[in-house]
């Protein structure tokens, strides 16, 4: 039962509302359990007598417990659906939000498959049970106590020996939900699997047609499909149990309640009519009984899903605001690196004891081999992660004691190969902030992207899911555009402009330097030529800085520079 | 906005066309007839299964008459009296009673097993039919619609449909034997009150088919949003650094409140009105049983029956009503399984891509020739990407491609991987049309390497060797060897056994290119593409690897498309594209003496370094 209590925070604000459902739909069922109890009046008191007026009456009587069921019930349902959709509006709105704050490690860890199947998968599933505990809950432990309580009445003796059955059928339902429950989890993370396989033959559609793999991969597919299908039915299997063994306990309970009911009316300790009686209000119990080991069977998948989803939100985020220690000092460089170490996977060191400071409007270029640490640093400048050790600094103040907000507000980002939504290009640029369309223009001029212009639609022209109606060029400079369109404090381009040939290239870093005099930029290139300029450059091999200064100390004090530089230079002189 | 109607299974897939960027993924609208036709040759498959099913739920329901009858006769045994109870028949009863529960509870037990085998394997087979159908979609299905909202189906989508399907339908001829034989027993007792029902199962008919018509695009609607949603959620997911970068996880958060909320509000609106039905026809049923006692009751009086057919008539009417009562509330939990059947069955009926030609042959012996005539193409209609091409690619020579970004490049290769077909001309490969040949003897004969690297999550080792099926640990560490990766690899804790996760933050993207480059190492077609392979390695590494691709090359017909110079330079042959045509051709030497375009790139490339 525990795991659901994890969301009651959830549950809680609709408590009231939910004990309103429950209340109408005990006064439906009232008014149900009335039409039998009209009718045997009638039929029993007022038809011998004859009495045609109240026989009138009476069915009267029926026909509005009938309509007063009715109203009762569709009301009830309404609001049982009303309120576990808000629940799960609820739940989902926080896992999404918890999704968003986790670090870029602690989504790894998780997998974007397993993350969306939670987001709605176990959601939906939690949103079911509630739904339904509303719906079909409430009648059937209300029969089964009324049914009991009736049964007392007449004859305890009797009555106990159905009682005394009723903690058999309790073990076996504990004992089938605590075996179903892993059983269920594990069949959601086999469910996690069949998404991700899904996704990677989505993602990956060209080079599985290229190597003609679409065998392979149908048949991995086919293993995790085998595999859920067994999980499933295994789960399935366990839980049928419930059913018949609770209803072969009760019957033969009943069988008991004949023969030693039996003995008792041959005692003359009671009449016959009681088991007649006994045998009616048994049917009543066991169906629902049968109704709620059904519901139990519902918890034990909803359990399952909502102990997932209560994982997440569990999850404490990595990256937390700390209170400001020290005042900035004054005339502090715009950016600075002070003894930095970092390590993604703690083996080994992704940057080491880096420092460098960069003062407002400058430009900094990192150059280096793959691998060699580049995006960690703007990782580490943009706090995806933490440093290990030292820290990283912006006007002076520690970027960890910044507010997220406005630490976020100052960056203008490209990443290699970033992110494009489905929607227009304007969308893309836009990338829900406040802009103007001049704002956007502006920086679509800026960046280049004169093939806007060439689209049927212009700005509104549409961008397919993952970019994919863009040439890589065409992408890049979307996204430079992006990153221009707010006007930046600090323009961080990693390797942004790879796939755009020479003269584009050109232009752009032409305009960057014309308009954008003020944003301090950050660039991560492997063309000697596009950082050649840059107030400061870093050169990086195996995580180390090989060099740091102006192009011309470089070329004369760093020799990893120069043999790159050189071959570029080569790489263009050599023909002419 | 490339929308290529050829690739759209002839209309199946609706979308609507209003602001031009959403494309949202809808069932196609089937007919109840067609949909149950189609669900129960699913059910039909495992027929073994379902006779079972049959013959058990039969057997069972039969079982289930016979119990009361032996506590009635146990009871008459006992109603003899104080003292004069018949012991012998109510022992005698008891222990049939006992054997006959243990045999009910036996066969319900097996039922339920057998429909939870039956309704699993639908849902395998299912899944199994929807993925067949979308590894043999085109590729441009793919760039149109929304990851998550395919997953949707596949999961939700399914479950939904079976969850229903197989209980629902077998209650449903349960609940039919019921309601047959209370109604003969009732005709037998007083034909003239079963005139009421004539009145009110009409009633309950046509109030159920009227709430049905209401209720199925109510449940069409909650599976889209549902799927929308999903897909919602997946694109954000994958891109949550750069919203993170930027700041804006509260925006993105209001518009998920947006998709979120439009998918509760569909769900909850569904719900509601698809619970209406059981109240409702419990109150037709409940509204004849008044009317039954109250004309009962009169009939009675006017001594046109007697008291105990009245008595047996109303228990048998109430016996009767509970069965139609399910099976209106089966039918309207059938239409949430119909709305989510629809949209899985759009996906199996997506049009693939088109079979290969009847006759079509296997490429062997690959030599490489490469020609295209007059070839023409365009992703729109009236929108030419290429027009009159024409190039031929001797066997074991080097092509490059070069323009400007967006220039048709990446088109090239798409032709010649067959991802599309042109519209017009033909393409030859060892002088056979390519359209002549099946994709797979074609698409081998390629080994390729994509700007945008695909790595899936599995171990190094698996990701290197996925093209070259049963390669050894030292052919794999061979290969990345030559692409410069070893040495990053063997410093990873598990070495080539580190599993990639899916975000794969620790690796960067020039990492992830030299796996690639690692993977078609490892490859031996004949004919070699290289879009942008390289471009975000940097430049020191890519000379490092420069013998390794040039060993790779060798011998095969190449088409590269790179930005670096010297990778062009060296080319036999290149093909200069701009806006979709090709400008210039000829080697490097006779290209820069025309001086023309190609000339003008070069000067670029000069300038920006010098």
């Amino acid at each position: 039962m525990g795991e659901i209590v994890r969301l009651e925070r959830y549950i809680h604000p609709y408590w009231g509302y939910i004990c309103l459902t429950v209340l109408i739909k005990l006064l439906g069922a009232a008014m149900e359990l009335m039409i039998p109890y009209l009718m045997e009046i009638m039929l029993d008191e007022k038809v011998p007598m004859g009495q045609l007026p109240e026989i009138y009456l009476y069915g009267g009587l029926m026909l509005l417990c009938a309509a007063g069921c009715l109203g009762l019930n569709v009301l009830a349902n309404r609001m049982s659906a009303i309120s576990s959709g808000r629940i799960t509006r609820s739940v989902r709105h926080d896992l999404f939000h918890k999704l968003q704050h986790l670090s870029a490690r602690q989504l790894d860890g998780l997998t974007v498959s397993s993350a969306e199947s939670r987001l709605t998968s176990d959601t939906y599933n939690v949103n079911q049970l509630l739904a339904r505990v509303q719906r079909l809950g409430i009648r059937a432990p209300i029969l089964l106590i009324g049914g009991v309580a009736m049964m007392l009445s007449m004859d305890v003796v009797l009555a106990l020996v159905l009682v005394a059955l009723l903690p058999i059928i309790a073990v076996v339902v504990y004992f089938v939900t605590k075996t179903s429950v892993p059983l269920y989890t594990k069949q959601q993370g086999v469910l996690d699997r069949v998404v991700r396989t899904v996704q990677e033959n989505i993602t990956g559609i060209r080079v599985i047609k290229a190597l003609s793999k679409t065998d392979y991969e149908k048949n991995r597919f086919h293993q995790v499909n085998g595999e859920l299908t067994r999980v499933d039915m295994k789960a399935g299997m366990i839980t049928a149990i419930t059913n018949p063994v609770s209803s072969l306990t009760l019957n033969l309970g009943l069988t008991l309640v004949v023969v030693i009911g039996a003995y008792r009316v041959n005692g003359g300790i009671i009449l016959s009519g009681v088991i007649v009686a006994f045998l009616q209000y048994f049917t009543m119990i066991l169906n629902a009984m049968l109704g709620i080991t059904r519901i139990f069977v519902m918890w034990s998948k909803g359990e399952a899903s909502a102990n997932r989803v209560a994982d997440v939100l569990a999850m404490e985020e990595d990256l937390t605001v700390q209170p400001k220690t020290e005042e900035p000092e004054e005339n502090a460089p715009h950016i600075e690196f002070r003894d930095v170490s970092f390590s993604y996977t703690g083996i080994g060191k992704n940057v080491d004891n880096l420092s460098f400071r960069l003062g407002h409007g400058q430009t900094l270029g990192i150059l280096g081999a793959t691998g060699s640490g580049k995006s960690t640093i703007l990782n580490l400048l943009l706090r995806l992660y933490d440093p290990d050790s030292g820290m990283v600094l912006l006007d002076g103040q520690d970027i960890r004691t910044m507010d997220t907000a406005v630490l976020r507000k100052k960056f203008g980002v490209v990443f290699q190969n970033d992110f494009l939504a489905e929607g227009s290009i304007a969308d893309n640029i836009h990338f829900f902030r406040a802009l103007s369309p001049e704002e956007i223009t502006l920086a679509a001029d800026d960046a280049q992207a004169e093939f806007i212009a060439g689209k049927e639609g212009g700005m509104d022209a549409g961008v397919m899911v993952r970019g994919n109606n863009l040439s890589g060029g065409q992408k890049q400079r979307l996204l430079i555009a992006r990153a221009l369109a707010a006007k930046p404090e600090i323009l961080v381009l990693d390797d942004a402009s790879s796939a755009l040939d020479y003269q584009t290239d050109a232009r752009l870093r032409r305009a960057l330097r014309q308009n954008y005099r003020n944003t301090t930029t950050v660039l991560v290139a492997q063309r000697v030529s596009s950082l050649r300029h840059a107030d400061l450059i870093l050169v990086l091999h195996d995580s180390q800085v090989l060099g740091m200064g102006k192009h011309e100390e470089l070329m004369e004090t760093c020799e990893e520079y120069r043999m790159i530089a050189q071959t570029q230079m080569g790489d263009g002189m050599e023909g002419m | 906005m490339a929308a290529n109607p050829n690739l759209i299974g002839g209309g199946r897939l609706t979308r609507s066309e209003v602001s031009g960027d959403k494309r949202r993924f809808e069932g196609t609208k089937l007919n109840v007839g067609a949909l149950l036709l189609r669900l129960w040759r699913y059910m039909g498959r495992n027929s073994l299964l379902l006779v079972l099913a049959l013959v058990l739920s039969l057997s069972s329901s039969l079982l289930a008459l016979y119990g009361p009858k032996l506590s009635g006769e146990a009871i008459n045994a006992i109603e003899l009296g104080t003292g004069k109870v018949d012991f012998e028949t109510v022992i005698r009863c008891a222990v049939l009673m006992a054997v006959f529960y243990l045999c009910a509870a036996g066969l319900t037990y097996l039922l339920n097993m057998v429909m939870i085998r039956l309704s699993r394997t639908v849902s395998r087979q299912m899944r199994h039919d929807v993925f067949e159908n979308l590894t043999a979609l085109p590729v441009g299905f793919f760039d149109r619609y929304q990851t998550g909202d395919i997953i949707s189906t596949i999961t939700y989508d399914i479950d939904t449909v079976n969850q229903s399907l197989s209980s629902d339908m077998l209650q449903i001829l349960q609940s039919t034997v019921t309601v047959v034989v209370s109604f003969v027993m009732m005709l037998t007792i007083a034909p003239k009150l079963v005139l009421i029902f004539l009145v009110t199962i009409p009633i309950t008919v046509f109030f159920t088919r009227w709430l049905t018509k209401r209720v199925r695009p109510l449940f069409r609607r909650r599976s889209a949003r549902l799927g929308e949603l999903n897909g919602f959620v997946e694109e954000m997911l994958s891109g949550q650094k750069t919203i993170r970068a930027y700041g804006r996880e509260d925006a993105v958060l209001e518009r998920f409140d947006q998709k979120n909320g439009a998918a509760v509000d569909a769900y909850t609106v569904a719900e509601a009105n698809g619970t209406i039905t059981g109240p409702s026809v419990n109150f037709i049923n409940n509204v004849s049983l008044a009317l039954v006692c109250v004309f009962g009751s009169v009939l009675f009086l006017r001594g046109e029956i007697r008291l105990g057919d009245l008595s047996s008539f109303v228990q048998y009417s109430r016996k009767f009503s509970g069965p139609i009562n399910e099976i209106a509330n089966i039918i309207a939990e059938l239409q949430s399984a119909f709305a989510a059947a629809e949209r899985v069955f759009t996906l199996i009926d997506a049009k693939p891509e088109p079979a290969d030609a009847e006759n079509a042959t296997v490429l062997e012996e690959v030599r490489g020739d490469v020609r295209m005539e007059n070839v023409d193409f365009s992703y729109v209609p009236g929108k030419p990407i290429i027009q009159g091409l024409n190039f031929h690619a001797e066997p074991g020579s080097l092509t490059a491609i070069v323009g400007p970004t967006g220039a048709g490049k990446t088109t090239i290769i798409n032709l010649l991987m067959r991802f599309y077909d042109v519209d017009g001309g033909t393409i030859y490969v060892d002088g056979k049309d390519i359209r002549s040949l099946t994709r797979d003897s074609l698409r081998k004969a390629f080994t390729m390497v994509l700007q945008d690297t695909w790595l899936f999550h599995g171990t190094i080792f698996d990701n290197i060797a996925y093209g070259k099926p049963g390669a050894t640990m030292d052919e794999v560490v061979r290969a990345a060897k030559a692409a410069h990766i070893h040495s990053y690899i063997s410093r990873l804790p598990q070495g080539y056994h580190t599993v990639l996760s899916d975000n794969g933050s620790s690796i960067s993207k020039g990492q992830k290119q030299m796996l690639t480059i690692a993977r078609a190492m490892l490859l031996d077609a004949h004919m070699l593409i290289l879009d942008e392979a390289t471009s975000n390695v940097d430049t020191r590494t890519e000379q490092h690897i420069q013998a390794a691709m040039r060993e790779l090359m060798k011998g095969k017909t190449c088409f590269v498309i790179a930005h670096r110079l010297s990778t062009i330079q060296s080319a036999d042959h290149i093909l200069v594209l701009d806006g979709g045509q090709v400008v210039e051709q000829g080697t490097h030497e006779e290209l820069m003496a025309q001086g023309g375009f190609y000339r003008r790139l070069y000067a670029a490339q000069f300038d920006a370094v010098s």
